[in-house]
């Protein structure tokens, strides 16, 4: 089965390294990559976490009024 | 060569800037523009230096700090994203060329503009603000420091007026930045431009403006961004909204570099020391019979620029005589300020500019002193 992960995406490249920057800060697992074209046809750069409720709760505690996150997707 | 032409180009930077222009030479990547490490890099530079800038330039909102070429094109943006046919814009006596050619062009599309007056002393007649506001007015565009007398402008009361009328206030910060603190909040700027490469101390090529989080600005370039790339119009986020096209991103990691510099050094300190050599400058040459200095405003601050003359000596061919006779750089004519000259009363014959930076010292402070007093005296003035 595959492995399933979050996908954070971002309207403007800053807040996806503004995202960067919180977690790394905060411990928050994850890494930039690029927007997967399914999610949508624009290019730009996304924040790939683990699936689970409690890593994302991380995110936003850490990325709390820093960051702008355009929608989240759960992928396999 | 005695660089005193700080207010063109500071000659010398921080050892840090070149650094980090090397750096960014050596392993290029192209921000924004792929998800690689080795552009993720270059993103991150561009992103560090917006937080440096933002932290430098009292702005609280770093993704919009937004980078350009220099001072000019952030101005043009400003001013050409801001006003349109029928608006009324207030500018001063004192602006640069980079406002002055964007006004008389915008004024071919009807934009009218009105400008507060500068005395034969150098002194901006704010009393005279007031009367200039039109129902239509849709900005006020002022220098937070004339780039030919040092002198600072009252950008906080003129700002207040400006507010009180419904209009935008735009800053023209590039004898500034750097080395006077700045807090857009507290002067009450709306859209604040910079270069990058004067008090700044980064590389030449860099520049930008930084917008408030109420304003809006109509972009003057359109294209490419790394993102929504699917849009047909430019996306409305900043940075985007106003960075078309790849960013230099050595240069940007320069004026970074050069940015954190000044937060450890203390952009005060530097105020201080450049302050001090203007003093010293203009006590020096203020005993020399035959010299002329613009711009000495009473209870007037003024960053680290003196504009002079002896007798009625051709700008020119004095400046020509202290670069070849003592070594000394500076710069004469007009200085792309001609309403300036013209208030002051030196369009004919321009006038000398000595302007001093962070790498200025006291020896060459005297030396130059002493070139203008040799000057002075063989004048017979």
């Amino acid at each position: 089965m595959a492995e399933r992960y979050a996908v954070a995406t971002f309207a403007s490249t800053f807040d996806a390294l503004e995202a960067e920057r919180c977690c790394r800060e905060a411990g928050v697992p994850g890494r930039i990559i690029p927007l997967p074209t399914h999610l949508s046809a624009e290019c730009g750069l996304a924040w790939r976490m683990p699936a689970e409720s409690s890593a994302r709760a991380l995110f936003e505690h850490a990325c709390a009024g820093r960051v702008r996150v355009a929608a989240w997707f759960e992928l396999a | 060569m005695i660089y005193l032409n700080c207010a063109a180009t500071s000659a010398q930077k921080p050892p840090c800037v070149r650094e980090a222009v090397l750096q960014a030479l050596e392993s290029p990547g192209s921000s924004s523009r792929g998800a690689s490490e080795q552009d993720l890099n270059a993103a991150r530079t561009v992103f560090d230096a917006r937080l440096a800038v933002a932290d430098c330039l009292g702005a609280t909102h770093p993704e919009r700090v937004v980078f350009c070429a220099n001072a000019t094109q952030a101005l043009n943006t400003a001013l050409f994203g801001l006003l349109a046919p029928g608006d009324h814009a207030i500018a001063t006596d004192y602006e640069h060329n980079s406002v002055l050619r964007p006004l008389n062009a915008l004024a071919a599309q009807g934009v009218m503009t009105s400008y507060i007056p500068v005395d034969r002393l150098g002194r901006l007649e704010l009393e005279r603000l007031e009367s200039l506001f039109q129902p239509h007015t849709r900005l006020v565009v002022i220098s937070h420091a004339s780039n030919l007398t040092g002198v600072v402008l009252p950008v906080r009361e003129v700002a207040q007026a400006a507010h009180e009328h419904g209009a935008f206030v735009v800053l023209d910060a590039a004898q500034t930045a750097g080395v006077l603190p700045l807090n857009m909040v507290e002067l009450g700027v709306d859209v604040l431009c910079f270069t990058g490469h004067k008090a700044l101390m980064g590389p030449q090529g860099t520049g930008g403006l930084i917008v408030a989080p109420e304003v809006s600005l109509c972009p003057l370039l359109y294209g490419g961004t790394g993102v929504q790339s699917a849009l047909p119009s430019q996306p409305d986020t900043y940075p985007e909204h106003l960075e078309a096209g790849t960013l230099n991103t050595p240069g940007i990691a320069g004026l970074g570099a050069a940015a954190r510099w000044l937060a450890t050094t203390g952009v005060e300190e530097v105020a201080r020391h450049e302050r001090a050599l203007r003093s010293r400058f203009v006590a020096g040459v203020s005993a020399c019979a035959g010299v002329t200095i613009y711009g000495e405003v009473p209870r007037c601050e003024h960053v680290a620029t003196v504009a002079l003359n002896i007798g009625g000596r051709d700008s020119a061919q004095v400046a020509d005589e202290l670069a070849q006779r003592f070594g000394i750089a500076v710069r004469a004519g007009l200085h792309c300020a001609p309403r300036a000259h013209a208030a002051l009363g030196t369009t004919g014959q321009g006038a000398v500019r000595f302007s001093f930076g962070w790498f200025t010292t006291e020896a060459e402070v005297d030396c130059a002193v002493d070139a203008v007093c040799t000057l002075a005296h063989e004048a017979g003035a």
